[in-house]
């Protein structure tokens, strides 16, 4: 299949001016970087928390504790594919108990994934609270979960597709949203 | 992504399968160093393991792998008396399929059992090893901890040493090193090398001192003390005078060569003690991932839909 | 009552014949065998007349050796079925093995069996009586008052007779009553616990082997015995290359050796067995493509005089089951005739040498009074059409056990109709 793409929403300028807010808004929100811990959810939430925590670094001159989440063996719809969905390394190296956590997604839509993450670090331990921060809020929530930090809010038909491209992994640094309506024949 | 039906055999892997099925593995191996050693992934699905020979570590593994995926396992031990009439293997597959299991893992005494059985049911079968057949998961278990420490597989060198005859874990071993690229060299008396075993690409070597000498792995194998009476061996000292890996042994073999071990070692016959015990022993990672490959081959076996695939 | 066979290609090895014919039976026997239309057809309705153009018209086959499983194991096969399944096949005399339980060592069982056959009156029955007391290879049988009950060979098939001194005895004693020893050859200590082959396929499906020494040791001893106390040895379906050369070199010094191969170990090889289908077990054993090449020679220079099935019946739980548990055997009588013209396609014998060994060479050498056609003998005769193809499907086969790797194979050659002393005891429904 081939999509045609509609718009860039989102490009590298966008994007990184809404990194340096959301990184003060969670420095403001939690009031420092103590007992601040950054998760990533794969693959693009990870590369948005590398830069979240560069900026921290950069404002408040201290590492803070990283984390990387795979949230595919908490997913509610492992049979439903035609194959397994490949699964990555989950690291969380150290201890949640008493941490305020943020994750980190790049689009935010039904809010299962988010569901899945939150499940999946409870296992790891007991942190004191989960925030959410996401590049994209794009709407259409199936499960009631609300970010705390937005990059941007951005109004999609349902059956769009909102494709976050990231300098690390994609060469690129842009968002845009597919319409598979005007879907070229192939 | 590789979607297996059944795991009934190493022969007929694919390079690239087997990749999945070691990388896959890999990321699970996480899972059993969490405060909670568990995922919700398999929440609802049922393991039945349906051992008809006797195993503690094979069937624990199976059930470790399976609950840690939040599967329901079950294990049922059967009678190997299945020449009595009433107590028809297939009979018991089929009527355990009644049950909707959703993976059936199955050891048995005699070669072919799996591959019968999963002829005659639709629910995707593992085999834990038949007879002198196959056993898969372990062939696979000792890749993963070899290419854990190793880096990579390709062109590695392996010595297998015992009673290659009556070892399904030399059969599975094969094919998967095979496929990956790695040279296996069979060591142990003529007795108990099967004819015509060359055929399977491996050479055969009856002298233990010279055949572990250029190689990168030493696999050990459990010598049955029964064999004796099958006029396979003369006693076990004299076998244990010519195939005990000893660290006399050793010093002929490179400094970086790993010793693994299917189990259960009969300590001071097969290997001495102190070798066992020795950084280069692999046995405890072994079986430590055993439980991540079994965790893999579960979740591949089980996500995803599509029954086309074989 | 009289049967006109007309317009059939009449093939009898045992007259050089092989024209188009007609041959007409009269009160059970070949009365006349004319160029076509020769015949008149002169009681009109009384005569059954059979058109088989395009057909071969040609002696009753005759099978050395079947099991019928009565009395013991009629679960497996009856007579009455065996004798069935036979007759579908084109056969018109065969002979049963002994391994019946009771054994068939006594003179009591060979009469039953015979006048169980008799009463069914389907095709002719033989009996291969035991050398030894319960196949137990430890005493002789009484030879001699069952042959006078009907025997008329002697074998503990399924197992060898493994003492040398008890077999050099029987060679001996057999010998005083002319009957031949029919030998199972397999040295039980090479082959214990056994179940295919051994060789690469068994190797790599990790089980345990048969090694072909196990049946050329024996072959070898008992050649070497018999040169000793004469008497005559009849070989049981060779299977390896090593024991045909046995058997050719024996005949070379003129010793009174001859041997037969079962369809199974011509067809199939021991590449058969992966997948473990129970239905490639069998004693011996499937061997490999070179023992098949070997067995090829042996029917063309005719080392090998005769084909016999070893039709071992067994019924789904003895076959249903772990290789390794299965019992050992696949029924043949069914599918002989289109495996033996897989041989006759691949230029390995005449239609006329297959037909030979299925017929007048296996009457030559148990001195059956059958195998030809004759004028005034008993008119046991197959039409058979040599090209028609078809599939193998074991649900229609007359025996009660469908115990047969050659199942859905698409095959050549189909028996039309069967008759023992010129009765017609099968017809094929369709064709």
């Amino acid at each position: 299949m081939e999509f045609k793409l509609t718009s860039v929403v989102f490009d590298a300028k966008d994007i990184s001016r809404a990194i340096t807010r959301i990184s003060h808004e969670i420095l403001e929100r939690n009031k420092g970087a103590n007992n601040l811990a950054l998760i990533g959810i794969r693959t693009r939430g990870v590369t948005l928390a590398q830069r979240i925590r560069v900026k921290i670094n950069e404002v408040e001159n201290t590492e803070i504790d990283f984390g990387i989440l795979d949230i595919t063996l908490y997913r509610d719809d492992i049979a439903s594919g035609k194959h397994p969905p490949p699964v990555e390394k989950t690291s969380i190296p150290f201890p949640l108990e008493g941490k305020q956590v943020v994750l980190v997604d790049d689009v935010l839509f039904t809010g299962r994934t988010i569901r899945a993450a939150i499940d999946a670090l409870i296992d790891f331990g007991r942190p004191s609270t989960v925030q959410l921060g996401v590049l994209i809020d794009r709407g259409h929530r199936e499960l009631p979960i609300r970010p705390d930090y937005v990059g941007k809010n951005i109004p999609t038909s349902k059956n769009n597709r909102v494709r976050v491209r990231m300098s690390e992994d994609d060469g690129i640094d842009e968002v845009h949203i597919i319409d598979p309506s005007t879907e070229k024949d192939s | 992504m590789f979607k297996p039906r059944s795991i009934l055999g190493a022969n007929g892997l694919k390079k690239d399968e087997i990749v999945t099925i070691l990388d896959t593995a890999d990321t699970f191996k996480e899972i059993s160093t969490r405060p909670i050693k568990k995922v919700p992934t398999l929440r609802g699905r049922t393991i039945i393991n349906l051992f008809f020979e006797p195993s503690t570590r094979t069937r624990t593994s199976f059930e470790i792998a399976g609950k840690r995926l939040s599967a329901d396992v079950i294990n049922i031990s059967g009678s190997t008396s299945s020449t009595v009439k009433g107590e028809n293997l297939i009979d018991t597959a089929q009527n355990l399929e009644a049950m909707n299991p959703d993976i059936l893992v199955i050891r048995h005494s005699q070669s072919g059992a799996a591959e019968m059985i999963s002829r005659n049911i639709q629910c995707p079968v593992i085999n834990a090893g038949d007879g002198f057949h196959e056993h898969p998961t372990q062939a696979l278990l000792d890749l993963q901890t070899i290419r854990e420490t190793k880096g990579s597989l390709e062109g590695l060198k392996v010595a297998i040493v015992g009673d290659i005859a009556h070892s399904r874990v030399v059969r599975s071993n094969i094919y998967a090193m095979k496929a990956m690229g790695m040279e296996v060299r069979l060591v142990g008396p003529p007795t108990m090398i099967p004819v015509e075993i060359q055929k399977l690409g491996v050479s055969v070597d009856y002298y233990l001192e010279k055949a572990i000498q250029d190689v990168d792995v030493i696999m050990m194998l459990r010598i049955q003390t029964e064999r004796q009476n099958r006029y396979l061996l003369s006693s076990l000292r004299e076998y244990s005078n010519l195939f005990c890996l000893t660290s006399k042994i050793l010093e002929k073999a490179k400094d970086d060569v790993l010793i693994i071990h299917p189990g259960p070692v009969n300590r001071g016959v097969e290997i001495a003690l102190d070798v066992m015990e020795s950084e280069r022993s692999l046995i405890l990672n072994q079986v430590t991932n055993g439980v991540a490959v079994r965790m893999a081959l579960m979740y591949l076996l089980l996500g995803g839909s599509d029954d086309s695939v074989n | 009552m009289t049967v006109l066979i007309k317009n059939g290609r009449v093939i009898d090895p045992a007259n050089n014949l092989d024209a188009t014919k007609d041959v007409r039976i009269v009160k059970g026997k070949i009365e006349a065998i004319d160029p076509p239309g020769k015949i008149n057809i002169d009681e009109k309705g009384k005569t059954s007349v059979i058109d088989a153009k395009g057909c071969v018209v040609c002696p009753g086959f005759i099978d050395m050796h079947v099991h019928f499983r009565e009395p013991g194991f009629e679960y497996k096969e009856t007579i009455e079925s065996g004798c069935k399944s036979a007759a579908a096949g084109g056969f018109t005399s065969v002979a049963v093995m002994p391994n019946t339980k009771p054994v068939n060592d006594t003179r009591s069982v060979t009469e039953l069996m015979l006048s169980q056959a008799r009463a069914k009156g389907i095709v002719r029955v033989y009996a291969i009586a035991a050398i030894t007391q319960g196949l137990a290879g430890e005493c002789l049988s009484e030879m001699g008052d069952l042959k006078d009950a009907g025997a008329i060979a002697f074998s503990d098939d399924g197992r060898p007779v493994m003492n040398n001194e008890l077999m050099r005895r029987a060679f001996e004693y057999s010998k005083m009553f002319k009957v031949p020893l029919i030998q199972h050859s397999e040295m039980l200590d090479l082959t214990e616990g056994g179940s295919m082959n051994e060789g690469a396929v068994s190797t790599e499906l990790g089980l345990k082997g048969m090694p072909v020494e196990a049946e050329d040791i024996m072959v070898y001893r008992d050649i070497a015995l018999l040169e000793k106390t004469g008497g005559r040895l009849h070989v049981a379906h060779v299977s390896s290359g090593n024991s045909v050369d046995l058997v050719r070199q024996a005949k070379a010094q003129g010793l009174p050796v001859t041997c037969e191969v079962a369809p199974h170990h011509f067809i199939l090889t021991d590449e058969a067995v992966r997948g473990y289908d129970t239905n490639t077990k069998m004693s011996p054993p499937l061997r490999t493509a070179k023992d098949v090449e070997r067995i090829k020679e042996g029917l063309k220079d005719g080392t090998i005089d005769i084909i016999a099935t070893d039709h071992a019946p067994h019924d789904l739980t003895d076959k249903q089951c772990e290789y390794q548990n299965a019992c050992f055997g696949i029924v043949g009588l069914e599918t002989a005739l289109p495996l033996t013209l897989k041989l006759v396609d691949e230029n390995i014998f005449s239609l006329s040498d297959a037909i030979k060994k299925l017929t007048s060479a296996p009457a030559d050498i148990f001195n059956l009074d059958s195998g030809e056609l004759s004028i005034g003998k008993q008119a046991d005769v197959v039409i058979f059409d040599p090209d028609y193809e078809y599939e193998v499907d074991v649900s229609k086969f007359h025996s009660k056990s469908k115990n047969s790797p050659f199942n859905g194979w698409k095959v050549k050659g189909k028996v039309l109709h069967t008759l023992v002393g010129g009765k017609v005891v099968y017809s094929a429904a369709e064709h």
